[in-house]
């Protein structure tokens, strides 16, 4: 079976974001940029259900500017088929994110479509969910496990009270969660040998999507900050602080 | 304006994130019908009646809404919500797996995760791991919503008698089954709605070493929280994660233990109104957001603790 995964490209998770003295967004001018690390999880459940003989060919497909590809590159040196970039330098959100994904549905018939739960920049956990309802799709969303049996997928979710499995029918949507899976690292002729590999691009127009945004970003601000507070010299006096002067004891 | 909220639920008792969320509701101001969708769910409908600011509860009470299954509770919430100005729920792993399933049937954003109601159309959410704070305006006709729990009061439990519907509109979408729930069982306190919070991180070493948190945690009437590293370690399970894309707390009292204090940890916590780390690394960043910040071996200081605490409780 055909597998499609969806790889955002956002800011490193370890680069500590700023917000621009104008309050009009973040400033992502010379900053770090890599592949959400839900994705790589997403990627690395694919690859493997590959190695397992379970999928056949393992499409990788990003929405974003140009530099995007190195996130699509990455993904084929992990182990991805093709890449298809749909190229774009206009804020995307998350329902035109899941209507160009369906879209692509459309035209590769995936069985199964992995994403990530959560972009870490718009932390917004929506575009797996939209994605399934457009094209009435099950969904398995926070997964930590994935097993594919016969015309059905077993997933297991990671939920606030502990674990639920559900099965779906294929074709099926799935969202990652930090358990799923430990992603690899790309090898040097790995990397080199993704090169070679095919990556068409694309763009909202050519598949007939309208994308334009419904939520208006009126500003930007960085959160209050806390203060650091004292340091206390021995355990007896933590207990003494708690209790006579933050009194939350 | 008439606002639909989502009931957050397990068939048995109304979660207390429903209360904080009908709070978000009456801050953007209107009528506020509650829904509630599951099985065998009528003590559920009755608690969710009683809250304050509540005109209407609807139940539907059918075998397809028994585990939330997000498929079968869109295709309602989208056929009931289109006669709403919002729909809202709570910002947990439910609202969070089926409410973007009803934006897209709608054909509306959703935004996720609010802390603030500007006004009718506009909100403040975090971005970025709560290091950015957006302010952002929705020109959809519906306003499709999750709610951060902490960051809004919740209404009273008791004191409402809004009418209770039952609705027969079974949607069974016939693409997901239900397997298996293995569900933590705790006599703590919800990790979500606790006053008070004991953290473990990769410094705890293993599973066996939290038992000298929930010694304390059983002490102060605390719940037991975690940091990714001790859940991926395998120490403790992840729905005791805190942080970023864990959970989201905001307790009186927050303590860390072992923890470095990475962002996506501070994302889950740092609304705490008093935070104590213990760590033996005097550098470790998490004592920058601390008010106290004890620098010693955790297997020292811990054990020391709930001695300090047996003399003060
Ligand atoms: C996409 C993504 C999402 C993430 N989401 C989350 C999230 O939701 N929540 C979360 O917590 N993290 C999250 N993380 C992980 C985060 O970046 C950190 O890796 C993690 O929080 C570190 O956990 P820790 O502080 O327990 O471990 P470490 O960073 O290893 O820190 C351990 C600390 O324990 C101290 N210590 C060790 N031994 C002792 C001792 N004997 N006594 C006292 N102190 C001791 C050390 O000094 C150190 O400061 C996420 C990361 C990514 C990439
Ligand atoms: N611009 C994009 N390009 C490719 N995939 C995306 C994009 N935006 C979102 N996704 C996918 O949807 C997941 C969840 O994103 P979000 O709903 O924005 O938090 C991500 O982990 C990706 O798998």
């Amino acid at each position: 079976m055909k597998v499609l995964v969806a790889v955002k490209r956002v800011i490193d998770y370890n680069v500590k974001v700023r917000v621009k003295p104008d309050n009009t967004g973040v400033d992502l001018t010379n900053v770090k940029m890599a592949m959400n690390p839900f994705c790589e999880i997403a990627v690395e459940e694919a690859v493997r259900l590959k190695e397992k003989g379970i999928a056949t060919e393992v499409v990788v497909v990003s929405i974003g500017p140009q530099a995007a590809q190195e996130q699509i590159r990455t993904a084929l040196a992990l182990g991805a088929d093709r890449g298809i970039l749909i190229q774009t330098d206009e804020e995307i959100q998350s329902l035109a994110a899941a209507k160009l994904l369906k879209a692509v549905v459309d035209k590769e018939q995936p069985k199964l479509v992995i994403l990530g739960k959560q972009a870490i920049d718009s932390d917004n956990n929506q575009t797996g969910q939209m994605l399934a309802a457009l094209c009435g799709y099950p969904q398995g969303t926070f997964a930590s496990e994935v097993v594919v049996e016969g015309e059905k997928v077993n997933v297991t979710r990671e939920v606030d009270g502990g674990l639920v499995t559900v099965a779906l029918n294929l074709p099926a949507v799935v969202t990652t969660d930090l358990r799923l899976n430990e992603p690899r690292y790309a090898s040097l002729p790995n990397i080199m040998k993704a090169k070679k590999k095919p990556l068409e691009t694309t763009t909202p127009a050519d598949l007939g999507v309208d994308v334009a945004p419904r939520l208006t970003t009126l500003k930007v601000e960085a959160p209050a900050q806390r203060k650091a507070g004292i340091k206390v010299a021995s355990v007896a006096e933590l207990v003494d602080k708690l209790k006579n002067e933050a009194k939350v004891i | 304006m008439s606002i639909l909220v989502i009931a957050d639920h397990d068939n048995q008792s109304l979660k207390p994130s429903t209360l904080n969320t009908i709070g978000a509701a009456k801050q953007i101001g209107g009528d506020i019908t509650v829904l509630v969708a599951g099985q065998g769910c009528a003590g559920v409908a009755e608690a969710a009646a009683k809250a304050e600011g509540v005109s209407k509860v609807l139940v539907a009470d059918d075998a397809a809404y028994a585990n939330q299954l997000a498929e079968n509770l869109s295709l309602l919430v989208a056929e009931i919500g289109k006669d709403y100005t919002h729909i809202l729920t709570p910002a947990g792993t439910t609202g969070k797996d089926f409410l973007p399933r009803v934006a897209a049937l709608l054909d509306v954003a959703q935004i996720s995760d609010i802390i603030k109601v500007e006004s009718a159309d506009t909100f403040q959410r975090p971005i970025y791991a709560g290091n950015a704070l957006a302010t952002v305006k929705s020109s959809d006709s519906i306003k499709v919503i999750t709610v951060r729990p902490t960051a809004f009061d919740p209404v009273a439990a008791e004191g409402g008698s809004a009418a209770v519907e039952a609705l027969s509109l079974a949607k069974d979408a016939g693409t997901s089954q239900f397997v298996k729930a293995e569900m933590a069982k705790s006599d703590r306190p919800e990790l979500t709605s606790a006053s008070i919070v004991i953290s473990g991180g990769r410094g705890m070493q293993n599973g066996e070493n939290f038992k000298m948190l929930e010694k304390i945690a059983d002490k102060l009437g605390a719940a037991v929280g975690a940091s990714r590293a001790a859940v991926d370690a395998g120490f403790v399970p992840n729905d005791m994660q805190v942080g970023q894309t864990g959970k989201i707390v905001a307790p009186q009292l927050y303590i860390a233990v072992g923890i470095s204090g990475a962002i996506q940890h501070l994302a889950g916590m740092s609304g705490s109104k008093v935070i104590v780390a213990i760590n033996k690394d005097e550098e470790a960043p998490i004592f920058q957001v601390a008010d106290y910040g004890l620098v010693a071996d955790l297997f020292q200081a811990v054990p020391e603790l709930e001695q300090e605490l047996d003399k003060v409780l």
